[in-house]
């Protein structure tokens, strides 16, 4: 399967790789997927508290190169958004940026879901309700 | 001067031999006869071809030439002597015992037995991918009247332990019938010394065509016989009908004959090269050999590399080095091999994990290339893998609950 150039470049210069303190009460980690299916992504983001906005994004994921651009992408586009912002990625967007195939949708739903699920640890550490999010169908 | 890529995927095809194809040439242009064709020249020397690719073939593998049927690939062998012998053998009895860790061609064609009105004992395989011989007796009973069992497997190369399986259907009038698409040329395959009496091959897996292979079908001490499932004009002692691939078959003999005269130099090297590869790749942390090491094809090595997806390794080289990983993310199903998992690997593990198949045109330089970019690409995707880092912190990933996808 040839992959789109974008994908190259992210599998081949990841944008913020790394970890932030998840201790930490202005960072928000969301763990998604699981080693059976072969994709786990974990997605952290590093909050202004005064301002809500989103100062820094860190990614670490063991999956196929798709998998890792949609979380390469993800963080990128997180730096710089306020938590609203962050809330309205949609999947479609990634699947777009990056011309990822069909069979590869599946890697940008899990790219949005670490993003709801990094948000939610922040909103629940900081004495906020989570968020429902309505399950995600493609898996 | 290092080509590239490197192919070191040569258990899913091998590149053909330069002398295979000057072999089959003529027979595209000049020899373009029919070897059905009993009355006119251009039929007697396709015939004199066939006749003699046929004896080529036979002698790698220790049969009569009479025994060897050609077929278009081993994928047709293995329908014919598994629906064949059903056929032919009904009114003795309608089941049939093979392994989890067969080929799809075989795995398939006994569901379609299934479907007909058989019955298929699939026997589970050990750790190393090796069937147990006290299951396999167990298994045989009054209506049995084949064992279907590979002679080596595809994925991890375990060689199964082809003369005490036949010893016990010959002990109990079973026929045995054996997948050695991926052994005949690559070790000594005698179906003689190993009790054979039905064998599927093909030439592409030994350097020569696609499009062409054989089932051996024993002659004497059981004679053996097998329904046609092609009908037609009852071509290859009717068992197989359908105008004969000449060219095919020429070079499938020139292929066999190489492989007589160069296997043992060609396993000396390849098994070298093999043997290398796999003690540099382990000194990586947490990688693990899958399937026997003992029981195994010289020119395989099946790896895993934990922590690190399959097919994102992959990509991290695949422009140049062919390789295939038991990740099965390229495909639809998302499910990885099940060849991995019926060693009892996890998925994680599965997924994880790369196949290398070494062959004759395999040199020292394309190994050492090789080792180098695997190594830097799990060193840098273990910094990207979460896993990795769990891993590191000494976080039990078995703990994790992990979200449902």
């Amino acid at each position: 399967m040839a992959y789109s150039d974008k994908v190259i470049d992210h599998y081949s210069n990841p944008k913020n790789v790394g970890t932030l303190d998840k201790s930490s009460k202005n960072v928000g980690t969301g763990l998604v997927g699981a080693p059976e299916c072969g994709d786990v992504m974990r997605l952290q983001i590093e909050v202004d508290e005064s301002t809500g906005m989103i100062t820094d994004a860190k990614f670490k994921t063991f999956g196929c190169g798709s998998a890792i651009a949609s979380s390469s992408l993800a963080t990128e586009w997180l730096k710089g958004k306020s938590i609203d912002d962050a809330l309205k990625i949609d999947n479609m967007a990634i699947v777009e940026e990056l011309s990822l195939p069909p069979v590869k949708i599946h890697c940008s739903v899990l790219a949005e879901d670490a993003i709801k699920g990094a948000i939610n640890d922040y909103r629940v550490k900081n004495g906020m309700e989570a968020i429902k999010f309505e399950e995600s169908v493609v898996h | 001067m290092l080509n590239l890529p490197i192919y070191l995927d040569n258990n899913a095809t091998t590149q053909m031999d330069k002398r295979v194809f000057d072999a089959m040439t003529p027979y595209f242009l000049d020899h373009f006869g029919n070897a059905a064709s009993r009355n006119h020249p251009f039929g007697w020397q396709a015939e004199e071809a066939v006749d003699y690719a046929r004896g080529q073939v036979a002698k790698l593998i220790g049969a009569d030439p009479k025994e060897i049927i050609f077929t278009s690939g081993a994928t047709e062998a293995d329908n014919l002597a598994i629906k064949g012998v059903y056929e032919m053998y009904s009114s003795k009895g309608n089941h049939i015992i093979t392994a989890t860790t067969e080929h799809k061609a075989v795995l398939d064609t006994c569901k379609h037995i299934e479907k007909i009105g058989g019955e298929v004992t699939y026997l589970q395989v050990d750790k190393e991918g090796l069937i147990d011989l006290k299951e396999l007796e167990a298994a045989i009973k009054p209506s049995t009247i084949l064992i279907a069992i590979m002679y080596a497997n595809n994925e991890i190369g375990t060689i199964q332990p082809v003369k005490e399986i036949s010893a016990i259907a010959r002990k109990n009038g079973v026929l045995f019938f054996t997948d050695a698409t991926q052994a005949v040329g690559k070790v000594p395959v005698d179906v003689n010394k190993d009790g054979i009496d039905l064998m599927a091959f093909t030439a592409h897996k030994m350097y020569g065509p696609k499009g062409v292979g054989a089932l051996y079908v024993r002659r004497k001490n059981p004679r053996v016989k097998v329904t046609a499932q092609m009908d037609g004009g009852g071509h290859e002692r009717g068992m197989r009908s359908g105008t004969l691939n000449v060219p095919g078959i020429v070079g499938f003999g020139k292929a066999c004959e190489l492989c007589m005269q160069e296997m043992e130099s060609d396993t000396q090297r390849i098994s070298k090269m093999r043997d290398h590869l796999e003690k540099e790749l382990l000194k990586l942390e947490e990688a693990y050999v899958n399937g026997s090491r003992e029981h195994r094809l010289p020119h395989v090595a099946n790896i895993s590399f934990k922590h690190v997806e399959g097919e994102g390794l992959l990509m991290g080289f695949n422009k140049n080095i062919a390789l295939s990983s038991g990740s099965a993310c390229t495909s639809a199903s998302l499910e990885p091999s099940y060849v991995l998992k019926a060693l009892g690997l996890g998925d994680d593990l599965a997924h994880s994990s790369l196949r290398f198949g070494l062959g004759r045109f395999t040199t020292d330089e394309q190994i050492e290339y090789t080792i180098k970019a695997i190594s830097e690409t799990v060193l840098k995707l273990r910094e990207m893998s979460p896993l990795w880092e769990m891993y590191k912190e000494g976080i039990d990933l078995n703990t994790i609950e992990w979200a449902a996808h």
